[in-house]
């Protein structure tokens, strides 16, 4: 069943944060540390034993994949309800100490990743990048092929625009 | 009429925001496709507009909450909002390679702690070179460069003025943005293209809401590798912030 999924997502979710809120007592900092990456790691593990077992159903699947394919469209909402005003009204100091952290921390990417040499690795991030594919790709392979195959049969230029458009 | 409509929107905020957000996305990947070609990804098309309209909505009602402060619109902060937002980015680490994330694990921890000096650093240097002498305020704004969120616990915990509190949330909030833009455009240039990557990245800049939309606008199967570190990063500039970065703030002055 679909719930199944969502339960399980969610049930990693609250252990994840359970065990990042303790972490955070333990070192009396006010805050949670890392409970959404241990409840990553949680779901990482617990779907990986389920599929092991063969217990993992379709649908208990969909349920997690459900919230995954709406992260982007979260993100957006979240875009929207960010506080742009304030950032914009902050005056320079707050500008440049913006601008310089990610300046910074950007230019130290490449140098902490080092050079990518095993083809292991390669092969690695590969098999991960490819297992889901984009959703636009799909998207844009549809489109064309749309444009393409009604365009040589049917010379009515704005039917063709019409489909491309949509 | 109108009236009504409003209440509508109001009473049922959740279900609006998913078709104003839909409707934003199927805006974004038309202009992506037609008017770029598909050079510029429609999510980060769709997260620029987002932040337009943010903008466009704080200054209209004056809120800290951008266009979700519009009546209309109210629905989009709880879309967006920190419960939901934390599902989907877990969601997103179904499938995701173990062993990748285990090879990069160790230079994982190395920028997180990189990531929070450098950003502090930045932001006290800043502080510093705006005329700040007092190392509460300079601590307070440099944390403020790290996220929006350890800046004010930093200043609360040190009792920094309301205004440096202001300004340490400001500077969080512009590498925030910054970060949901810049990194699209910056991608190919600092090789942001692999796990390995993405999880450096997640640790070097840290802020949640930057890392998650910047990858997001980048490759979206990057998001759970960059997620996995950012996750850390809050709860570990909190951690030295207010302790070991402030004493060597007073060390120094």
């Amino acid at each position: 069943m679909v719930i199944y999924g969502v339960a399980l997502l969610a049930g990693c979710m609250m252990a994840g944060l359970v065990i990042g809120d303790m972490l955070g007592e333990i070192l009396n900092i006010d805050s949670n540390l890392g409970g959404v990456g241990i409840a990553m790691l949680l779901l990482i593990f617990i779907t990986g034993v389920l599929k092991e077992r063969g217990k993992m159903a379709d649908s208990t699947s969909s349920g997690i994949n459900f919230w995954n394919a709406m992260y982007i469209p979260i993100v957006v909402a979240m875009a929207a309800s960010q506080n742009v005003a304030a950032a914009f009204s902050g005056g320079m100091v707050a500008l440049v100490a913006g601008v310089l952290a990610v300046v910074l921390g950007l230019a130290l990417v490449p140098i902490l990743t080092g050079k990518r040499p095993e083809t292991a690795l390669d092969d690695a991030a590969d098999d991960a990048i490819r297992l889901p594919r984009p959703p636009s790709r799909p998207a844009r392979q549809y489109w064309t092929a749309a444009v393409t195959r009604h365009r040589p049969p049917t010379p009515h230029p704005p039917i063709a625009s019409k489909e491309a458009a949509s | 009429m109108i009236d009504s409509i409003v209440h509508l929107f109001d009473k049922y905020h959740l279900v609006a925001a998913f078709a104003v957000i839909g409707l934003a996305m199927y805006v974004a990947y038309w202009i992506s496709n037609n008017l770029t070609r598909g050079k510029l990804h429609g999510s980060a098309i769709a997260i620029i507009l987002g932040l337009i309209l943010a903008y466009v909505g704080g200054i209209s009602t004056g809120g800290s909450k951008g266009l979700s402060d519009v009546t209309l619109f109210s629905g989009l902060g709880l879309m967006g909002g920190g419960m939901l937002r934390d599902l989907a980015i877990i969601a997103t680490a179904y499938g995701v390679n173990l062993k990748e994330i285990r090879q990069t694990g160790f230079r994982g921890v190395i920028a997180l702690f990189v990531g929070v000096l450098i950003s502090f650093i930045a932001g006290a240097g800043v502080a510093i070179a705006f005329g700040y002498t007092d190392p509460v305020d300079i601590t307070t704004i440099g944390a403020g460069a790290v996220t929006y969120i350890v800046g004010p616990v930093t200043g609360a915990t040190l009792g920094a003025s309301s205004e440096v509190v202001a300004l340490s949330i400001a500077a969080g909030l512009v590498k925030s943005i910054l970060t949901m833009v810049a990194t699209p455009m910056t991608a190919r240039l600092i090789g942001l293209d692999n796990p390995r990557s993405a999880m450096i990245f997640g640790g070097l800049i840290g802020t949640t809401s930057g890392v998650a939309a910047g990858l997001a606008a980048t490759d979206a199967r990057l998001v759970p590798y960059g997620a996995m570190t950012a996750t850390f990063y809050t709860g570990l500039g909190i951690l030295l912030a207010p302790t070991v970065l402030f004493l060597a703030v007073r060390a120094v002055m």
